[in-house]
């Protein structure tokens, strides 16, 4: 099953994270999902909310609305690709990712196409 | 007094808990069902017992509550079908137990064999039986394994249904079958033991490694004529007496051969080879007994002063042979580098290189990055120790590979 792994920080802990550590963790990381398969794919990161841009179209009119978007401490800062057997495996490659330790990762199963 | 009944139910939530389920459900199969009336007989204990007093036998008490609670709801769901006389029967079974507590027949052993059974889910035996035996909460039991309480909640569910659609039967089986069968038993424990025993200094899981020892011991005081039974109890044993040493003052990750011999459990160690001892009378027969024996030839370090190292790769040539697991040759590699040098443990992992479980297993890429380390092969130490840190989940292992690969630089 694919999982799409959503990883939020939390900004005050992150602003304490040891740098240097925390991109060695991240390096040997996605060099650990890169090599796993071929359904996984290596962490991409997001800029901070503050830089996005959200649009919503409603009854024909639409409107932009520039970041901050999210008003919570938890930021989405990237996402990667995983593709295991079960959720327990999701959990585990969800622990392994060093942002665990500065926030959340959401595990979200991905809806194939051809399953319903 | 409020208190003195509160623990006096607790007590006997511990001490009796998997025999009142396993009692009330052996004839019903509905393990649900069982457990339901049993809290419903611990609710109301913990009402009126620091009123009344506790009762002189809390588990005769118990099991008549539960019962009416279960023959209450039998009746009310069985109008279809010609239950009144099954009813009948097992009131005047439930009737007898509860007059001759004594004799409540232990039929736990048979409750865990229905929970290990080959048609319930091999990743949910252990979950089950804790839930079953122990009355460990899906809450409990999902931390220690890492899954949403919800999704364990409903997969005990799901288990507890299956045992009573299919008619699972509840029953310790027949001579010719039974090792075929503790082997799920057993493995299903053992896999409740290595959960706790990963996460260290994590309360769920240490509790985990805690009920899995007093299952291994439920086990082979239910069957003692079982030399694999108190192989593997031996080997949680010897397993839980290095608890302390794996981590030094600072939390950090310490390995085997690091550990400091002060902080093993004598007595544990003790216990562990004995029961061994015990299991080997007429030779090993099986993977834990030989498990336990590495184990043993490890703990050796405490009188000799080292391991016995051509003991520990003849028993992973035992263990190989037996059970042909890439994690038996990957552990006979380690031991192989301390016998014949650090290359040849190299050329022996390439049998297993291409095995695709290898690609994500953390303790595989750790072993060949100290093997290539040793061997003085620095780039491949240098990969292999990266994807070891990548797949780590544990901080305190990924520190410590972290500093193992820092020092390639430096030597």
């Amino acid at each position: 099953m694919r999982y799409m792994m959503i990883i939020h920080h939390d900004d005050e802990a992150m602003a304490k994270a040891p740098p240097k550590e925390l991109w060695a963790e991240y390096a040997a990381f996605n060099e650990a999902l890169n090599k796993a398969g071929a359904g996984f794919s290596g962490g991409l990161r997001l800029s901070p909310g503050k830089q996005g841009t959200v649009v919503r179209t409603r009854s024909g009119k639409t409107d932009v609305l520039d970041g901050p978007y999210a008003d919570t401490r938890e930021q989405l800062a990237g996402y990667f690709f995983i593709d295991v057997d079960d959720i327990e495996q999701a959990v585990e490659w969800a622990n392994r990712c060093p942002s665990s330790k500065y926030g959340a990762i959401e595990i979200r199963p991905i809806v194939e196409q051809n399953a319903r | 007094m409020g208190d003195a009944a509160r623990q006096a139910a607790e007590r006997v939530a511990r001490d009796s808990y998997g025999r009142l389920v396993a009692f009330l459900a052996a004839r019903t199969r509905d393990v649900a069902g069982a457990e339901d009336a049993l809290a419903e007989a611990f609710a109301s204990a913990l009402k009126s017992w620091p009123e009344d007093g506790v009762p002189d036998n809390p588990d005769a008490w118990l099991l008549t509550v539960a019962r009416r609670r279960q023959t209450d709801a039998m009746r009310r769901r069985q109008t279809r079908t010609a239950g009144e006389v099954h009813i009948q029967l097992m009131t005047e079974e439930l009737e007898e137990a509860s007059a001759n507590p004594d004799v409540i027949p232990d039929r736990r052993l048979a409750l865990m064999f229905a929970c290990a059974h080959p048609d319930i889910e091999a990743g949910l035996r252990a979950p089950l039986i804790l839930q079953t035996i122990l009355g460990l909460t899906a809450i409990d039991i999902a931390a220690a394994f890492l899954i949403p309480p919800a999704t364990m909640g409903q997969r005990l569910v799901r288990a507890k249904a299956r045992i009573k659609d299919a008619g699972i039967p509840f029953a310790v089986p027949e001579r010719e079958q039974l090792a075929s069968r503790l082997d799920a038993v057993l493995e299903a424990i053992y896999a409740a033991y290595s959960k706790g025993w990963a996460e260290i200094g994590d309360v769920a899981a240490e509790r985990l490694a805690d009920e899995a020892i007093w299952l291994g011991r439920l086990v082979v005081s239910l069957l003692p004529d079982e030399p694999e039974a108190k192989g593997m109890l031996a080997l949680m044993l010897y397993a839980e007496a290095r608890r302390q040493a794996r981590r030094d003052t600072d939390g950090a990750y310490v390995p085997l051969e690091a550990q400091d011999i002060e902080l093993w459990d004598e007595p544990q160690i003790i216990a562990a080879e004995t029961l061994l001892r015990d299991a080997n009378r007429s030779g090993p027969t099986g993977r834990y007994q030989i498990e336990a024996a590495i184990q043993s030839a490890h703990v050796a370090r405490r009188v000799t002063g080292r391991p016995n190292w051509d003991a520990v790769v003849a028993l992973y040539d035992v263990l190989l042979g037996l059970t042909r697991s890439p994690v038996a040759l990957l552990n006979r590699a380690a031991a192989l580098a301390e016998t014949d040098g650090p290359a040849a443990a190299l050329a022996s992992l390439d049998a297993i290189a291409d095995d695709r479980r290898m690609a994500n297993y953390q303790p595989y890429w750790a072993a060949r990055g100290h093997l290539a380390a040793r061997a003085g092969r620095k780039d491949q130490a240098h990969e292999a120790l990266t994807l070891a840190i990548g797949l780590s989940t544990d901080d305190a292992v990924r520190h410590y590979l972290i500093g193992q690969r820092a020092k390639l630089q430096d030597g």
